[in-house]
């Protein structure tokens, strides 16, 4: 089949079952934009014209992790291609599968400082897996069928495939790409080695406080049965990091929530308590561990992960298991019932649960600041949506409230910025998680600071139908940084207070979205109740006084023994 | 001779453009302190062979192995005993040689060294000097006192000694003993 280049990549992408692509076009694109019309006619590959390339970036990546499958998302050359820059990294960061498609200034220009040239490839090697520059029409099957394998194995991540205008234009004879070879590069078979589990099996038989702390490679490997077997079977209560909240149900009742920083109280304890830590899919972060020389320093500590660079990268372990985390967890339960262990109850569960029991007058007290406690926000939203109903934060004091109070209850239904943190990702992503899961309500709690990095796509939620909700919890604040000034920098509030934030309801309502504002719990779940089955995008604004914090806290540097509880 | 706390990291990659970007990249934004790089043709074609010197404590620069193992051009990548290793400088020094008495020590010096003029002039000669890192220096400090004009060096290059490859798969682990250095 003799094809332009343009259409070559539409046929690429529809090999790789690509059902939708988030994007705006320009100059660099248009030949791959009028490609694509056929398909508009035709009803494949829908295209969702997005405001922002940011939030293309950050729909596809919404869009991949709820679903597990790569996300794809487009922009022109140039100014396009910056833009899409902070889902990008923000993808890059979390591990998660998205192929970014660019355009570029035609090959004769490139290196010229032409019209909306910009060295893309350049700028997103740090923060994708790989970077490709296409440099002729013959190659596109090929390059396609590499980032897809590329972002889609392994550890998963970001790639970008950058093509030149006039290379759309080209001839080609097309042919679906076979199996593709980049490099070094081998798809693991995530086997662990059965050395390293004897080992890791080993440490378990002589551990008396085992403690499991689960990140984001439990959710993105689907290994959550595994690990809640797995610690049953020891048992081994489980702390998440923020990537992992939802690989195990948080009402388990061997689940302690969330470890770090911003963390729960039992988690952090029984992190600093335990002998024997397992760590699986997680990276010890910094958010995650406090002072990184102090972390674990009592314990041994099994790495469970598919990036032998994570080893040791941060931290020195006794075991390293380089494996698949869902392999690596099947395993070792399985040694450890061949070697026939059970413990039952004993001194760590009954230390365990005191320390839950000790720290829950705390998550139940609601000293609310004159307005509506964001403690209770986060529990009455969990009581009025649907267990499969899925989550996406903003980042900040939203981001954490959710993180602490929000129980979640299956994998892949809490979706946040953990490794770059980066505000204005909530509302996008929500959109690419509805665009993946029509059937789920979708929920983004968000700041008010954050929300305003990317609410222009409210304008694309309301054109392509995308009804999500939007909890903003309304402080006028930047309210995480203004915490850290309250507590570190004497209240010296410098740039923090945003004065004036734009009437939220009415800012739904110019776009064509409902916009509701609650004054008490009551108006909270009604509107919630309301909103989950919506057929437009809903804007709830929330009031929340300036000074309510997200406590417990560690403070920066310090262990996870030096929790804050009051500020 | 091994030079002292040198670690050396050989690295066979697909030659692509970029490819000395991202590994270069990855070694600024992971912050590995290097020393040298070279990067040179193999035996194969399209395949290149890059050589990193770094010092530093194990690891450090096995987690700049295991970084570097992540970029999908890269084929094969190793770190290479030094006491098991050829490795190579090259350096070209031009020296002032304008005293005739001068000039006939450099030349003395130049071939206790091993080194070669490879260009003359009625003021300076330009040498050429192979061989382990530490000998360059070592004749590069003798000349600084006869007035070192300028001077040019590349990385190490270096490879396995013995029979080893260490940019194909198939390797056997037969190694010389003595070295005929
Ligand atoms: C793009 C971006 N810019 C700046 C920051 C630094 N930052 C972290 S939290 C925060 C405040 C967030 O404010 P808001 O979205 O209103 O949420 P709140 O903390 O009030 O819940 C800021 C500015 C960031 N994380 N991301």
């Amino acid at each position: 089949m003799r094809v332009s280049g343009a259409k070559a990549l539409v046929e690429a992408l529809k090999d790789e079952k690509v059902e939708v692509i988030f994007g705006i076009p320009g100059g660099s694109t248009i030949p791959f934009y009028d490609a694509l019309y056929e398909c508009a006619e035709k009803g494949e590959l829908r295209h969702i014209l997005a405001r922002h390339e940011q939030c293309a970036a950050h729909m596809a990546d919404g869009y991949a992790r709820a679903k597990g499958i790569p996300g794809v998302c487009t922009a022109t050359s140039g100014p396009g291609a910056t833009n899409l820059v902070t889902g990008i990294a923000v993808a890059h960061m979390d591990s998660s599968p998205v192929v970014a498609i660019t355009g570029q200034v035609p090959r004769s220009m490139i290196g010229r400082d032409a019209f909306q040239e910009a060295d893309i490839v350049g700028i997103a090697t740090p923060i994708t897996k790989y970077a490709f520059q296409i440099s002729k029409a013959s190659e596109i099957p090929d390059t396609m069928k590499a980032a897809f394998m590329l972002a889609n194995t392994n550890r998963k991540g970001p790639v970008l495939v950058d093509i030149p205008k006039d290379v759309f234009y080209e001839e080609v004879d097309y042919m679906e790409a076979e199996r593709v070879r980049i490099g070094g590069y081998v798809i693991k078979s995530g086997d662990p080695h059965p050395y390293s589990i004897k080992r890791a099996v080993g440490l378990v038989l002589e551990s008396e406080r085992p403690l499991i702390i689960a990140g984001g490679g439990v959710i993105a490997s689907n290994a959550s049965a595994e690990l809640a077997r797995l610690a049953e079977i020891i048992p081994a209560p489980v702390a998440t990091t923020l990537m992992g909240k939802g690989s195990i149900p948080e009402v388990h009742p061997l689940s302690l929530g969330m470890i770090g920083m911003h963390g729960k109280g039992e988690a952090n304890m029984a992190a600093e308590e335990a002998d024997l830590l397992i760590a699986v899919g997680m990276r010890f972060n910094d958010r995650t561990v406090g002072r990184m020389e102090k972390f674990g320093e009592n314990a041994k500590i099994i790495h469970i992960d598919i990036d032998p660079a994570e080893i040791g990268k941060n931290l020195g372990v006794d075991v390293p298991i380089v494996a698949d985390a869902r392999k690596a967890l099947a395993a070792l339960a399985d040694r450890l019932i061949e070697v026939g262990i059970r413990k039952k109850e004993n001194e760590w569960s009954r230390r365990i649960a005191e320390l839950k029991e000790k720290y829950r007058e705390f998550y139940n007290s609601e000293e609310s600041r004159g307005s509506l406690s964001p403690k209770r926000v986060m529990k009455t939203l969990r009581s009025a949506i649907p267990e499969r109903s899925i989550v996406t934060t903003g980042v900040g004091q939203n981001q954490m409230w959710a993180a602490l109070h929000f129980q979640v209850l299956q994998p892949r239904t809490f979706i946040t910025s953990g490794g770059l943190g980066a505000m204005g990702f909530g509302f996008p992503a929500s959109l690419g998680v509805k665009v993946a899961c029509p059937d789920r309500p979708v929920f983004n709690i968000d700041g008010d600071g954050s929300f305003l990095m990317t609410e222009q796509d409210l304008a694309t939620a309301v054109v392509e139908n995308i009804p999500t909700v939007t909890i903003v919890m309304d402080n006028r604040v930047l309210g995480m940084v203004r915490q850290w000034q309250c507590m570190f920098c004497e209240k010296r509030y410098s740039e923090t207070d945003l004065g004036k934030v734009p009437d939220f309801v009415k800012l739904a309502e110019a776009y064509g979205a409902e916009g509701i504002r609650v004054e008490d719990y009551g108006g909270l779940e009604s509107a919630i109740r309301r909103s989950v089955d919506a057929e437009v995008p809903v804007v709830i604004d929330v009031p929340v006084s300036p000074d309510e914090k997200v406590l417990p806290m560690v403070p920066p540097g310090k262990t996870l023994r030096e929790v804050v509880w009051f500020g | 001779m091994a030079e002292e706390g040198m670690r050396i990291i050989s690295a066979i990659v697909e030659d692509r453009p970029g490819v000395l970007f991202k590994v270069t990249s990855l070694i600024r934004r992971r912050g590995f302190n290097i020393e040298t790089i070279t990067v040179g043709g193999t035996e194969k074609e399209r395949v290149s062979r890059i050589t990193i010197t770094m010092r530093g404590n194990p690891a450090v620069v096995e987690q700049l192995v295991k970084q570097l193992s992540k970029i999908p051009d890269v084929l094969k990548i190793s770190e290479l005993e030094p006491e098991e290793s050829a490795f190579r400088e090259l350096a070209l020094i031009k020296v002032s040689a304008t005293d005739p008495s001068k000039r006939s020590d450099i030349l003395n010096y130049i071939s206790i060294f091993r080194a070669r003029v490879i260009d003359a002039s009625k003021d300076s000669l330009v040498i050429e000097i192979v061989g382990q890192p530490r000998k360059v220096q070592a004749f590069l400090d003798l000349m600084k006192g006869f007035g070192v004009i300028e001077m040019a060096k590349t990385g190490t290059v270096a490879l396995a000694r013995g029979a080893r490859s260490s940019s194909s798969s198939t390797s056997s682990s037969s190694s010389s003993s003595s070295p005929p250095d």
